[in-house]
């Protein structure tokens, strides 16, 4: 078996020779030694440096001696310019990367707030997130009692907490009361309205302006569960959010 | 029943309104009160024999089955005849008046007192009827109405001719009460997919879709003139009162407000429109305005009001319900807002519907509301002046949303005592209890006011 084992080995090593052999064949002239590397040149620059939000800025750069230029993650040209608006002061990354290495560099766009009141600048979400997807995972729904609308402790702590965060991205919102099967189509209908109600109120005493908040009332015609058992007609009573655009 | 009887019916039936004979004044609390809708002193014994065909065109047949059903249909749920059931009428089938043996209709065992009979053909593509109403208790001058119809031979026709000739026979009858054969019932179906309003005869027959809304609508209410349906509509951002033109076959323009409007009702000259709104403090609360929308104004103060509905003989009153304390419960205002009463004050109290002649409220009520049980949801009559309260219903299910028939004798409503979502007719003192839908699930039936 070894005897076996140590001739197939002595086979492959023979082909392979062979291999790298006829595959140096091929080449007509021996080339010269690559020179060594230039070095990478990287800059990058905003015009003007300064805007207000709405407006935009022109971003220029130049690279020398780079194979792979990118702004901000992007893959671009190693030499160009970019239009950007960006809506807060942001800093911009060129990296620059080639056989002599790697250089960076950086522009700083400035933005100043608008006149109109604009939301307190926040940590930017990671760039993976969305706003629905942060509103949906922190604005929840709040249930209520049957028949009626006053809101239970825990619903007035998401709210408050949803008050800070609507008013801080300057989100408008969209409540929608609801109510369960039972009892008649046109009093749900003004249950409903209670219940979006007062989640409006509470979100009006965090902070958030009247004028961001709309209200509607699906009645029993919108349930998000249909059988009927408490667990189901609980769950459909409730005040749910919805961000508008 | 061998009893001699006169032959004179009209005044025996000078009656109509329904008058509430209440066996002590507490004993609503226990409910043994019972409504009686006076019918005089003894309802007459109608017999009513097929009518005779007439031709051999091969469509007579049919229609005449047709007209037949209806006919009788109409009259038993009148509720002011003891029809006298077909198994005693003699093997002579009466289709013209000489044909009519008048005493053996009158003694027993038919034992009638009036004979409803007739001839149906069909000739040139139009359907003939001939019908006559008999006293045969008199035979010196038995005949109380001839009638002749010709319409083109369709079963829609052979229907329409039935309720007719009833509504003849009923208002001679019935001493002068208003036929409600030709009346309609505007009710929501599901059974487009989606929430529509829909319409029907008072009989069931003849569904149709009305609205093509694709959102929901709810809550349709017909104009006193039949000419305008309004009901509360979805729009991408709040429900808003729409206006349905049945002249015109299409929803037509009507003022939209803030917030949410819904549950519209007409005042009985047409003239004004109450609904409610969250256009003011964003809850709901009763408005009146002109009928074509405009001048909207502000009557109640209270948190979710909704439902209201005008007293029809003098729309001087509104009735409608309110959260204000609790659980809904009726309430009654003058029409510009004062004097409010509280009328129920226990329950679950919802959908008052005021009789055309001003007397009572139909209205649907949890009237065992307990902490974790639901008693039965039932049709309830209430005296205004009096406040004494009778059962309508008894059967079991959620039943919802009456609305009184154009004679205030009917009222419709909605029940799932089937299994699902249905509606249903009663006479007011509960009986011809009759199911008039079966497709889909249908609800918030609205009868025409004539």
């Amino acid at each position: 078996m070894n005897y076996s084992k140590r001739h197939w080995s002595l086979v492959l090593g023979v082909l392979a020779v062979l291999l790298l052999v006829s595959g140096c064949k091929k080449k007509e002239k021996p080339q010269p030694p690559p020179p060594p590397p230039k070095p990478v040149t990287a800059t990058l620059s905003a015009n003007p440096t300064s805007i207000q939000a709405g407006q935009s800025a022109t971003l220029t750069w130049n690279t020398e001696g780079a194979t792979d230029v990118a702004l901000d993650g992007n893959k671009v040209d190693p030499s160009g310019s970019q239009t950007v608006s960006p809506t807060e002061t942001t800093t911009y990354h060129l990296t620059a990367k080639g056989a002599g290495g790697t250089q960076e560099a950086t522009a700083q766009v400035s933005v100043a707030p608008k006149p109109t009141p604009t939301p307190a600048p926040t940590p930017a979400p990671t760039p993976t997130i969305t706003d629905d997807q942060l509103f949906a995972q922190n604005i929840t729904d709040v249930f209520f009692d049957y028949d009626k609308a006053d809101l239970r402790p825990d619903g007035q702590q998401m709210l408050a907490r949803a008050a800070q965060m609507i008013k801080q991205k300057g989100w408008h919102v969209q409540i929608e009361g609801h109510a369960d099967e039972r009892g008649s189509t046109e009093y749900n209908l003004a249950l409903g309205e209670r219940r979006a109600d007062a989640a409006r109120q509470a979100l009006i005493q965090g902070g958030v302006g009247a004028d961001a908040i709309k209200t509607i009332s699906y009645g029993k015609e919108k349930p998000q569960c249909t059988e009927s058992n408490e667990e189901c007609w609980q769950k459909n009573r409730r005040a749910h959010f919805t961000l508008l655009h | 029943m061998h009893r001699q009887r006169k032959s004179t019916f009209a005044p025996a039936l000078a009656l109509v309104l329904i008058t509430l004979a209440w066996a002590a004044p507490r004993a609503a609390a226990q409910g043994t009160v019972k409504l009686e809708i006076n019918m005089g002193q003894e309802r007459p014994r109608l017999a009513v024999p097929d009518f005779k065909t007439s031709s051999g065109d091969p469509q007579t047949a049919p229609l005449n089955s047709v007209f037949n059903q209806t006919l009788w249909y109409d009259l038993d749920n009148a509720g002011i005849f003891e029809m006298v059931a077909k198994s005693f009428y003699p093997a002579q089938q009466p289709g013209q008046p000489p044909e009519l043996q008048g005493k053996v209709w009158g003694d027993p065992p038919p034992n009638a007192g009036v004979v409803a009979f007739g001839n149906l053909g069909v000739n040139s593509g139009k359907v003939d009827v001939q019908g006559w109403l008999y006293d045969v208790k008199n035979p010196g001058s038995p005949q109380i109405l001839g009638k002749q119809y010709k319409e083109d031979a369709t079963p829609d026709n052979a229907r329409m001719i039935a309720h007719r000739f009833a509504d003849e026979i009923i208002s001679r009858l019935g001493g002068g009460i208003q036929g409600i054969a030709e009346s309609q019932i505007y009710f929501v179906s599901t059974r487009s997919g989606s929430k529509e309003i829909w319409r029907m005869d008072y009989d069931g027959a003849n569904q149709k879709q009305v609205t093509r809304l694709g959102s929901l609508a709810l809550s349709p209410r017909i104009s006193p003139d039949g000419s305008r349906l309004a009901y509360s509509g979805l729009t991408r951002e709040s429900w808003q009162i729409m206006m349905y033109s049945t002249e015109l076959g299409r929803t037509v323009a009507f003022p939209r407000n803030g917030g949410d409007n819904f549950s519209p009702a007409w005042s009985s000259d047409g003239t004004k429109i109450a609904f409610s709104s969250s256009m003011h403090s964003g809850l709901s609360e009763i408005f009146i305005a002109d009928a074509s929308g405009a001048n909207p104004r502000r009557l109640s103060t209270g948190r979710g009001d909704v439902s209201p509905v005008f007293n029809p003989k003098t729309n001087g009153q509104i009735a409608w319900v309110s959260g204000r304390t609790g659980l809904p419960q009726i309430y009654v205002m003058d029409a510009d807002g004062s004097n409010v009463q509280k009328m129920t004050d226990q329950g679950y109290a919802v959908s008052p519907a005021w009789s055309p002649n001003g007397l009572l409220l139909a209205f649907s009520w949890v009237r065992n509301y307990g902490p974790g049980v639901l008693g039965g949801q039932d049709i309830y009559l209430m005296d205004i002046a009096s406040r004494q309260i009778v059962q309508l219903t008894h059967d079991g299910g959620r039943n919802d949303f009456p609305s009184w028939s154009p004679d205030g004798r009917h009222i419709v409503f909605q029940s799932n005592r089937s299994g699902t979502e249905q509606i249903w007719s009663v006479l007011a003192d509960g009986t011809k209890l009759q199911q008039l839908t079966r497709e889909g699930r249908n609800t918030q039936p609205n009868w025409s006011f004539k």
